[in-house]
């Protein structure tokens, strides 16, 4: 895999941010996207946009094979047994909402149990606090190691034969942490729980066979992995997403409408109520084939390669603190950390200054950052465009804000 | 833009030394938190014949949220409300980039560089949206 190559295809990298060459480490939040995407969305509405799944005239018919060749893509991507069972979201947390709402709220009864970890992003926390509540189930948190890993044996001791739901991030999105999904979602079925992964962090950046993971959900979006902002994929094994019922009712999603009771088109169209994100879903398989080209294996290595040569330079700086795994292979394509004495807004905003961009805040991950004892910290996260020459602006410019803060706090 | 134009002196020297810290156990209290980054305050408030008689925070956050804390402490403090809240309009007008009379800002001027940087305006305005809640409970 050639970055440099790769950068040609992402016109937004080609520019001046504050006088310095951007440098772009925020992939994590949001990936750019490659003129492959890009171009997708414009011939779409240039040539083929019309309505899907009505009307017989050939517009309406090549939307139509465009939006389910795109499912197809999909399914195909992460080894679904099938495109019907792959659901077009609008993104990873409408996705969880939809399991928290069609399966929790439905399926659960008080007494019953839903099993995290406190690192998750807060879209794999509170659709679960508020089914929790609502049904009468009871919250209960895997322990996490300093380092962010949690052990298998804390899952077993966790998981009861009262868990009906484990869910968890594939990759935490602040410390990047892998973890063991195969044998965790093992670990629930043995007590006859579902598994419900949130891939947002992983399908972007790992190959990801749903079959092998065994998961019985799988929710990602496709704006962090070079799609467009607005579609995300919900993927369920058939047996639940024949027995959950429609989240959204109206158009689109019907079979037959009485005036006084309806039913269903079949999965998945029945959880696609309304007309669905068509040229979304069109640019995400454009994302997907573009991914697909590069090989999820070598997009895996670089990220990760990346990531092992930003922990070293970080690391060496005095008065970094990273957090996360120190085991590259446990670790995602990302590092999070802090300066000492210096708050994340400000190494960013110093950061910003030399054209790196990157992000700062709690990611979305309240409880996390209280276990870690800080307010905020900076995550730089990678992917297939970045390069070493990144990472090496990247250490330079936190030893110019640790300079700077110093000289300017005297 | 110009990092020194943003981290003035005076804003460093508040963030090292952030004057009127600590708690007000009779006073009012308005608790704020900036929900995007995490930036924390707890503001304390005394208000006697309609002058701010005294003010203390506590917080956690970037040097510019707690550097703008303590000095519209410094200058919110003794001053009757209405000029309390006139200085607050001056302070978001100014953050918005409009031309103000940056005499009657006194130090709060050294915040001016902020306004060129639009993430970070909402880490200065903090303490000065607690003193609204503060004062003015009832609004709206």
């Amino acid at each position: 895999m050639n970055a440099l190559e790769i950068r040609k295809d992402f016109p937004i990298l080609n520019q001046l941010i504050n006088g310095h060459p951007l440098v772009y480490l925020d992939s994590a939040a949001s990936s750019q996207k490659p003129r492959q995407v890009i171009e997708a969305l414009r011939h779409y509405y240039e040539t083929n946009h019309s309505n899907v799944h009505r009307g017989v005239h050939t517009l309406g018919s090549r939307a139509t094979e465009a939006y389910e060749l795109a499912r197809e893509k999909v399914a195909r991507f992460i080894h679904a047994p099938s495109p019907e069972q792959v659901i077009f979201t609008r993104g990873t947390t409408e996705s969880l909402n939809m399991v928290a709402y069609g399966y929790a709220r439905a399926f659960l009864k008080p007494g019953d149990e839903i099993v995290l970890t406190p690192a998750e992003h807060h879209s794999n926390l509170v659709p679960w606090q508020q089914a929790a509540k609502a049904t009468g189930a009871t919250l209960k948190y895997i322990p996490l190691q300093a380092d962010g890993t949690i052990r298998l044996e804390d899952v077993r001791a966790t998981v009861s034969a009262n868990t009906k739901i484990v869910a968890m991030a594939h990759v935490s999105n602040v410390l990047g942490t892998i973890h063991p999904i195969r044998e965790i979602a093992d670990v629930a079925h043995a007590v006859g729980a579902i598994m419900v992964v949130d891939g947002a962090q992983s399908v972007p950046h790992l190959p990801v066979d749903v079959q092998a993971l065994d998961c019985d959900f799988l929710a990602f979006s496709g704006h962090k992995m070079l799609g467009p902002t607005g579609i995300g994929v919900l993927y369920g094994k058939r047996k639940w997403l024949d027995a959950m019922e429609p989240t959204y009712f109206g158009g689109e999603m019907i079979d037959v409408v009485e005036l006084y009771d309806s039913t269903w088109k079949d999965t998945p169209w029945k959880f696609e109520g309304g007309t669905p994100i068509i040229a979304g879903a069109i640019g995400l398989a454009a994302a997907v084939d573009y991914l697909t080209d590069i090989g999820m294996e070598a997009v895996r290595d670089h990220d990760h390669r990346l990531a092992e040569y930003a922990f070293q330079q970080l690391k060496e700086i005095d008065g970094v603190t990273i957090y996360g795994p120190e085991d590259g292979r446990q670790r995602g394509g990302l590092v999070t950390f802090n300066v000492l004495n210096v708050h994340a807004h400000d190494v960013s905003t110093v950061l910003d200054a030399e054209g790196v961009a990157i992000r700062a805040g709690h990611h979305c991950a309240q409880p996390l950052m209280r276990i870690l004892n800080v307010s905020s910290t900076a995550r730089a996260s990678f992917y297939l465009y970045n390069t070493e020459s990144d990472i090496d602006k990247l250490a330079a410019a936190v030893r110019t804000a640790k300079e700077f803060f110093q000289h300017a706090l005297g | 833009m110009h990092l020194d134009d943003l981290y003035r002196q005076v804003i460093m020297d508040h963030y090292q030394h952030p004057r009127n810290q600590g708690e007000l156990p009779d006073g009012i209290r308005v608790d704020l938190k900036n929900p995007s980054c995490g930036d924390e305050i707890s503001l304390r408030l005394k208000v006697e014949n309609g002058v701010v008689s005294d003010v203390r925070f506590e917080g956690t956050g970037c040097s510019i949220s707690m550097a703008s804390a303590s000095m519209m402490t410094e200058a919110i403090k003794g001053q009757p409300v209405e000029t309390a809240l006139q200085l607050n309009r001056l302070f978001r007008a100014m953050m918005k980039g409009e031309d103000v009379d940056t005499d009657a800002l006194g130090d709060l001027e050294a915040l001016h560089g902020v306004s060129k940087f639009p993430a970070r305006i909402k880490c200065a305005t903090l303490a000065w949206q607690a003193l609204e809640k503060g004062v003015q409970p009832n609004r709206e």
